[in-house]
């Protein structure tokens, strides 16, 4: 068994946030299962929080833990506060995570950020479109 | 919380006759074997009447017999020394793309002593093709090394085959039967070797022992140059405890061998019928029948090794995976690789091995164990989630 902190332990053993939210208002997915882990991040946003996260992930042990504390750390932080969680961050939080596992905490923040940008996307299309009517109608 | 100990392919347990045995030889009968005196008598006796036993399990001669620290070291001694040993003759060896590390490490650095390396492919069930081998033979191979089973996925080689083609051509040929000596019949006369190694902790003896088996007259260059410990092919006062458990280990695997076989095989197909009947998409690695008695390997879709390997452990039950996330190497192993098995599909792959001491209990225990993790793991996976999404939409 790799060594992994009691941290790394509890996250894996009681995973926080596991599952999907039917309408994600971003989602953000990394990795792919060619090269080992996998993991897609649902976020649902209120007044610029993230009021809710949820993830979903394909591989080891310490890439579940990872994607359940980033979740955990995510939640209730505004979009630019959670752009702050960094592997370094992630990597504290759960106490250490092995040298060859840390690629797992880099993981985890890029999927936070990839759902916030996607959430960014949709937000600027949105806003376009609804400029683009108004301007029809002008 | 009951143990299951099912990862007899990393190491077995040591057999009490088989500590009883070694006892003596860490207390009072303490002789350096080359000594000329009581004690040294005492030892020398001690490792030839080893040496008998581990020869008699192989069906060979004890004056063949080279005991080495591990299967590690016979192989590298084996690959290395048989190949250098050979080289005005030719610069040319073939293994199969499924050796251990410690033979194909070795070949890469024959590479970088100016030898060629072909690696054979095998088959989706792990097979050498013996045409293969043989198409792969040229005037300048001097070696050729083709293990004897797998401890991976268990498949058994057709070896006698594979040797007697080599044979014609007259390049040497060795295999590791690290995974099937002790454990499965082995006759390297009836098989028509050269070369053969095997180590103690696979079936019941000590880690830090093994043997190479040499046929009179094949000539190798030794390793450790020093003493004229074992016929001056390898230096280093022997580990007298360590070769006295091997013998002895030896002696009960070939006295053993059909009940232990018998008893395996049941416990092994308990648990390839009961798995595969229980949880959806796995898929047995190796091949269906031509493999090891103890070993069950899977790959179980959608989910990944070491995560597997971690709950299981919460239950008590040891196995292992040759996922790329169990290796430090972060690579999937080499031999489901080789097998064409895709790289997501290894990332589940789960590895039972079985000892004598397991029984049907464990198996049921291991069968009630595992559906709820994989259930628990698939619920965590988005490839499980786009794979019923992909069902749902096809029909």
């Amino acid at each position: 068994m790799p060594i992994y902190s009691e941290k790394v332990m509890d996250h894996f053993m009681n995973p926080r946030n596991v599952g999907e939210i039917e309408d994600a208002d971003g989602i953000g997915e990394v990795g792919n299962p060619v090269c080992g882990d996998m993991m897609t991040f649902y976020i649902k946003v209120d007044d610029n929080h993230l009021s809710d996260v949820k993830f979903k992930t394909f591989g080891c042990g310490a890439a579940i833990a990872v994607s359940s504390i980033v979740s955990e750390m995510a939640r209730g932080k505004t979009l630019e506060e959670a752009r702050k969680i960094t592997p370094a961050l992630v990597a504290e939080g759960l106490e250490g995570l092995p040298k060859n596992k840390y690629h797992c905490s880099n993981l985890g923040a890029q999927a936070l950020n990839k759902a916030i940008d996607d959430y960014l996307k949709k937000q600027g299309k949105e806003l376009k479109s609804k400029k683009r009517r108004k301007d029809e109608k002008e | 919380m009951r143990k299951v100990y099912l990862d007899n392919a990393a190491t077995t347990l040591i057999l009490p006759e088989v500590l009883e045995a070694m006892l003596p030889y860490l207390k009072d009968a303490y002789g350096n074997p080359q000594s000329l005196h009581d004690w040294g008598d005492e030892a020398r006796e001690a490792i030839e009447e080893a040496r008998g036993k581990v020869a008699a399990l192989i069906g060979t001669q004890p004056e063949e017999i080279i005991f080495t620290s591990s299967g590690t070291e016979s192989n590298n001694f084996a690959i290395k020394g048989l190949a250098t040993a050979q080289q005005a003759k030719g610069k040319h060896i073939v293994v199969s793309a499924i050796e251990h590390f410690s033979v194909l490490h070795s070949a890469r650095t024959l590479q970088k002593w100016g030898f060629e390396i072909t690696q054979v492919p095998v088959d989706r069930h792990g097979l050498v093709d013996p045409d293969e081998v043989a198409r792969s033979l040229r005037k300048d191979t001097v070696l050729v090394s083709v293990m004897h089973a797998n401890s991976e996925v268990g498949t058994i080689q057709p070896i006698g085959e594979i040797a007697g083609l080599v044979k014609e051509t007259g390049a040497i040929f060795h295999t590791d039967a690290v995974a099937a000596a002790g454990t499965i019949p082995v006759d390297v006369r009836e098989l028509e070797l050269d070369a053969l190694s095997l180590a103690g902790n696979q079936f019941y003896g000590p880690k830090g022992v093994g043997a190479l088996w040499l046929k009179r007259g094949v000539r190798i260059i030794p390793f450790l140059d020093g003493g004229v410990q074992e016929g001056g092919r390898r230096a280093g006062t022997e580990n007298v405890p360590a070769i006295v458990g091997l013998g002895k280990a030896a002696e009960l695997a070939k006295a053993e061998m059909e009940s232990r076989m018998d008893h395996l095989l049941t416990l092994r197909d308990r648990l390839m019928e009961g798995l595969l009947s229980r949880i959806e998409h796995v898929v047995l690695t190796g091949h269906p029948t031509q493999r090891l008695p103890g070993n069950a390997s899977f790959c179980v879709q959608f989910i990944e090794g070491e995560a597997m390997l971690m709950l299981l452990n919460q239950r008590g039950i040891a196995v292992s995976s040759g996922s790329a996330c169990t290796s430090r190497a972060l690579k999937a192993s080499h031999v489901l690789t080789a097998m064409g098995i895709p790289p997501e599909v290894a990332q589940g792959s789960l590895l039972f091995s079985f000892g004598w001491e397991n029984t049907e209990e464990d198996v049921d225990y291991v069968l009630e164990a595992l559906p709820p993790i994989v259930d628990r793991l698939r619920q965590m996976s988005p490839l499980y989630a786009k794979f019923l999404k992909a069902q749902k939409g096809g029909k």
